[in-house]
C-alpha cells in the first residue's frame, strides 16, 4: 500500500465512527458498495443452495427430496433472490457505487446520503421478502414472475414477497438517479462524455433503463397487492379483467430488467478485454452507441414473453422482428472485444479468463435467444428448460462470469492484496466445466419437450437430468473455491500494486485501497486525448 | 455533510435528480393510465355511465384549490428569491393548508361513495356488473394513489417550512424549496389528467 501517515485509506479513515457504525452511517461510495456486495454475496450462496435443491429434486423422475409444493416454493424463491437481490442490483451497486465516482474523477456520487437510503432500502426490501418465507400461509410459490391470476388467488403468503420487490425496485431507481446525476455533473475537467470508461458508460445505460421500466413494474406490483387485498379485478377474468394485461405490464419492465442485469455486464467486459490486450478497445464509438441502442430497443421487446399467450399475428411478427433488431448491437460489441484481442500484446491473467469464459457462455446464450425470439421455434419451446438453459447462459454465464470477473479484476484495488491466482484459475475452470454439464443439457431436454417448472418429468429424460445435476454440484464446488479464495486474498494476500494490471482508467492511478475522498486532488484530463480505457 | 467529508454543493444536480425523480413518478402514474384506458376501451358504456355517478362539483373543488396551491407554492420559491423569507413561508403554510383541505374534501368525496355501497369488491358493485366494477376500481386505486403523493408532498412541503425556520433554507440556499416544489406541482399535474378522465369525459 502506498498511503503515508498522512493518508489514510478509506478502511482506515472512520470518520471517528466505532464498528459496525462506520459503515452503516458512512456516505462514503466505496463503503457503501462494499456493503451491497456483503450482502449480495449472502443472498446469492442462499440462491445457489435453493438451486442446488432444485436439481436435486430432479436428479430422478417422482418424488426425490421433495413434493411438488416445496419444489414451487423453491424456484419462486430462488428467481426471486436470485433476480432481485442479485443480478439485477449486482454490478451496478457494487462497482457502480464503488468505481464509478473514481472513474470519471469526482470524490463521490452527486448524493452520497441518498446513496446510503438506497442501501438501507436494499435492506429493507430483502427482510420484507423474508417475512413472506416465515410467516402464515408459507413461501411463495408463483415463480418470480407473479403471474396474475394465480399471484392473486394462492393462499401463500405472498404480500410480502410482492411489497419486498416493489422496495428492492425503489431502491434500484434511486440507484440509477444518482448515478445519471453523478456522470452528469461530476466529471473531472477534461473528462468529456466520448472519453469516459465504457464501464461508465454502461452504467449510464442502465441508470436510464433502472429509471424508464422499474416504475412500471412497481405500478403493476402494487396493483397485484390491490387485487389480493381488495378485490379490484384489474387482472381478474370474473371482475372484467384480463390476466394477459399483467404480463404485458410485468413484461414492460422485466424485459428492459434484462439488459439493467447484462449492460453492466458489458461494460465490466469493455473494461478487461483491453487491459489485458494492452491495446485501446476495438470502435470505442461502436460500444457505446450499441450500448445506448440496446437501452432503447430494449423497451419495444417485451412481448416475445408471451407468444403464446394469446396476441395478434401483426403484434407477433413485430415484436419477433424488433427482438432481432436487439440481437444487432449485442453482437458489435462482441466483434469489437475480438476485434481488441486480436493483434493484442495478451497477458493471460484471471479477469481475461473470466471474460473469455463470458464470451463464450454469452454467445451460446445470445444465439440460443435468436431460437425463442422466432415465433415458430419459440412455440415449439416455450416452457421447456430450454429457455432456462438460455436465461442462465445469458444471465448465469455471462452477467455471473462478468461479476466474477469484475471482482477478480478489481480486489487488488478494493482491499489493497492479491488473490492467489492459482487457485483462482482452479476455481474459473471448475465452474466453467460444472457451468456446461449443467446447463448444456437443458437444451436438449427442452428441445425434447421437457417442460420446466415441475418437480417430476417423463423417464425419457431421466439419463440427461442426472448429467445436468451432476454439472450442478461441479459448479456448486467451483463457486465455493472461488468465493473461498478471494475471502482469502482479500483478508491475507499479498500486497497489490497501485497497478497490478497496467490498466489506463482513473482507478488505477489511486492507492490501493483508495483514500477516503478518492482523490488529493481533482484530476484534470483536458490535456490528454486517449480514451481511457 | 459530516464533518469530515468534503462540502459538495450542485443545485443544478439537485434539481437534475429531482426532475428524474418526478419522471419515474409520471412513469409509474403512466402504468395506471394504460391500464385505465385499455378498460375504458374495452367497457365504453359502463365507463360513460359509472363516470356520471362521480360528483363533478366536488371534482371541481379540489382541482381549483390543487391549482391556486401550485401557484402559491410557486409565489413562496419567487418570494425567497427576492428575499422575503416571511412572505415566503407564509405562503407555504398556505399551500399546506390547500393541501389539507383538498384531503378533507377527498375524505367526504370517497365517505359518499362508501355509503353508497360503492367501494372495491362490495356485492353492490359486482351486482352492477364488470365495467361499472372497474371503473370504480381504478377510481379508487389511482384516486387513492394520488391522495398518497399528496401526502407526500404535505410532509416534504411541512420539512421544507421547517428548514426555512431553521434558516436552513434561505434566500441564497433554497433548492430543497425548488425541489419541494417540483414535487407539489407534479402531483397538481397528475390530478389535471386524473379530473376529465374521472369527472368530466361522459
Amino acid at each position: 500500500m502506498s498511503e503515508t501517515a498522512a493518508q489514510l485509506n478509506f478502511f482506515q479513515e472512520t470518520q471517528g465512527r466505532k464498528g459496525i457504525l462506520a459503515w452503516i452511517l458512512s456516505t462514503d461510495h466505496k463503503r457503501i458498495g462494499l456493503m451491497y456486495m456483503y450482502t449480495i454475496m449472502v443472498f446469492f450462496i442462499v440462491g445457489v443452495l435453493l438451486g442446488l435443491g432444485i436439481k436435486m429434486e430432479l436428479i430422478a423422475p417422482g418424488l426425490t427430496v421433495m413434493g411438488p409444493q416445496a419444489y414451487n416454493s423453491f424456484f419462486t424463491v430462488h428467481g426471486v433472490i436470485m433476480i432481485f437481490v442479485i443480478v439485477i442490483p449486482g454490478l451496478p451497486a457494487i462497482f457502480g457505487n464503488f468505481f464509478l465516482p473514481i472513474m470519471i474523477g469526482a470524490k463521490d456520487v452527486a448524493f452520497p446520503k441518498l446513496n446510503l437510503f438506497s442501501w438501507y432500502l436494499f435492506i429493507i426490501g430483502i427482510i420484507t421478502v423474508l417475512i413472506s418465507l416465515f410467516t402464515f400461509g408459507g413461501p411463495p410459490d408463483t415463480g418470480w414472475t407473479f403471474y396474475a391470476p394465480y399471484s392473486f388467488k394462492t393462499t401463500t403468503n405472498m404480500f410480502p414477497a410482492v411489497l419486498g420487490a416493489f422496495i428492492l425496485g425503489f431502491s434500484s431507481i434511486l440507484t440509477g438517479l444518482n448515478f445519471i446525476t453523478t456522470i452528469h455533473r461530476m466529471r473531472a475537467p477534461g473528462m468529456r462524455w466520448m472519453k469516459m470508461p465504457l464501464f461508465a458508460w454502461s452504467i449510464y445505460g442502465t441508470g436510464w433503463i433502472q429509471l424508464f421500466a422499474t416504475p412500471i413494474v412497481g405500478i403493476t406490483l402494487l396493483m397485484i397487492i390491490a387485487e389480493r387485498f381488495l378485490k379490484i379485478g384489474f387482472f381478474d377474468p370474473a371482475l372484467g379483467g384480463d390476466p394477459i394485461l399483467y404480463q404485458h405490464l410485468f413484461w414492460i419492465y422485466s424485459h428492459p430488467a434484462v439488459y439493467i442485469m447484462i449492460l453492466p455486464a458489458m461494460g465490466v467486459i469493455s473494461e478487461i478485454i483491453p487491459t489485458f490486450a494492452r491495446k485501446g478497445i476495438f470502435g470505442y464509438n461502436a460500444v457505446v452507441i450499441s450500448t445506448m441502442a440496446i437501452a432503447i430497443v430494449g423497451y419495444f421487446v417485451w412481448a416475445h414473453h408471451m407468444f403464446t399467450s394469446g396476441m395478434s399475428t401483426t403484434a407477433q411478427f413485430v415484436f419477433s422482428l424488433l427482438t432481432f433488431f436487439v440481437a444487432i448491437p449485442s453482437a458489435i460489441k462482441v466483434f469489437n472485444w475480438v476485434a481488441t484481442l486480436y493483434k493484442g500484446s495478451i497477458r493471460l491473467e484471471v479477469p481475461l479468463i473470466w471474460a473469455l469464459g463470458f464470451l463464450f457462455l454469452f454467445m451460446i446464450g445470445g444465439f440460443t435467444g435468436l431460437f425463442l425470439g422466432a415465433v415458430a421455434t419459440d412455440v415449439h419451446v416455450h416452457n421447456t428448460t430450454f429457455v432456462v438453459a438460455h436465461f442462465h447462459y445469458i444471465i448465469f454465464g455471462g452477467m455471473g462470469s462478468a461479476f466474477f470477473a469484475a471482482l477478480h479484476y478489481w480486489l487488488p484495488k478494493m482491499y489493497g492484496r492479491m488473490y492467489n491466482k492459482y487457485w483462482a484459475t482452479v476455481g474459473w475452470a471448475t465452474f466453467f466445466i460444472g457451468f456446461n454439464v449443467l446447463y448444456f443439457p437443458m437444451f436438449i431436454l427442452g428441445y425434447q419437450g421437457m417442460p420446466r417448472r415441475y418437480y417430476d418429468y417423463l423417464d425419457q429424460f431421466h439419463g440427461l437430468n442426472i448429467v445436468s445435476t451432476l454439472g450442478a454440484f461441479i459448479m456448486v464446488a467451483g463457486i465455493f473455491v472461488i468465493i473461498l479464495n478471494l475471502i482469502r486474498g482479500a483478508r491475507h494476500g499479498e500486497q497489490a500494486t497501485m497497478n497490478p494490471w497496467e490498466g489506463r482508467s482513473l482507478e488505477w492511478t489511486v492507492p490501493s485501497p483508495p483514500p477516503l475522498e478518492n482523490f488529493d486532488e481533482i484530476p484534470d484530463l483536458t490535456k490528454s486525448s486517449a480514451h481511457p480505457a | 455533510m459530516e464533518a469530515n467529508t468534503h462540502v459538495h454543493r450542485d443545485d443544478v444536480a439537485s434539481k437534475l435528480g429531482m426532475w428524474l425523480f418526478i419522471f419515474t413518478e409520471i412513469l409509474l402514474f403512466g402504468g395506471m393510465f394504460i391500464v385505465y384506458s385499455i378498460f375504458r376501451y374495452n367497457h365504453p358504456v359502463a365507463f360513460h355511465l359509472a363516470g356520471e355517478e362521480l360528483n363533478d362539483t366536488m371534482g371541481l373543488i379540489n382541482t381549483i384549490i390543487l391549482l391556486v396551491s401550485s401557484m402559491t407554492v410557486a409565489m413562496s420559491i419567487t418570494a425567497m428569491q427576492r428575499g422575503q423569507v416571511r412572505r415566503s413561508m407564509q405562503l407555504l403554510v398556505i399551500t399546506i393548508i390547500l393541501g389539507l383541505a383538498f384531503l378533507v374534501n377527498k375524505y367526504f368525496e370517497w365517505g359518499a361513495k362508501f355509503d353508497h355501497h360503492i367501494y372495491p369488491g362490495s356485492s353492490f358493485l359486482r351486482e352492477l356488473g364488470t365495467g361499472d366494477t372497474l371503473f370504480f376500481g381504478l377510481y379508487f386505486m389511482m384516486t387513492g394513489l394520488h391522495a398518497l403523493h399528496i401526502i407526500v408532498g404535505l410532509i416534504i412541503l411541512v420539512w421544507v417550512a421547517f428548514y426555512i425556520q431553521k434558516k436552513r433554507t434561505r434566500p441564497d440556499k433554497y433548492v430543497f424549496l425548488e425541489n419541494g416544489g417540483l414535487y407539489w406541482h407534479l402531483v397538481d399535474l397528475i390530478w389535471i389528467f386524473l379530473f376529465p378522465l374521472f369527472y368530466l369525459i361522459h
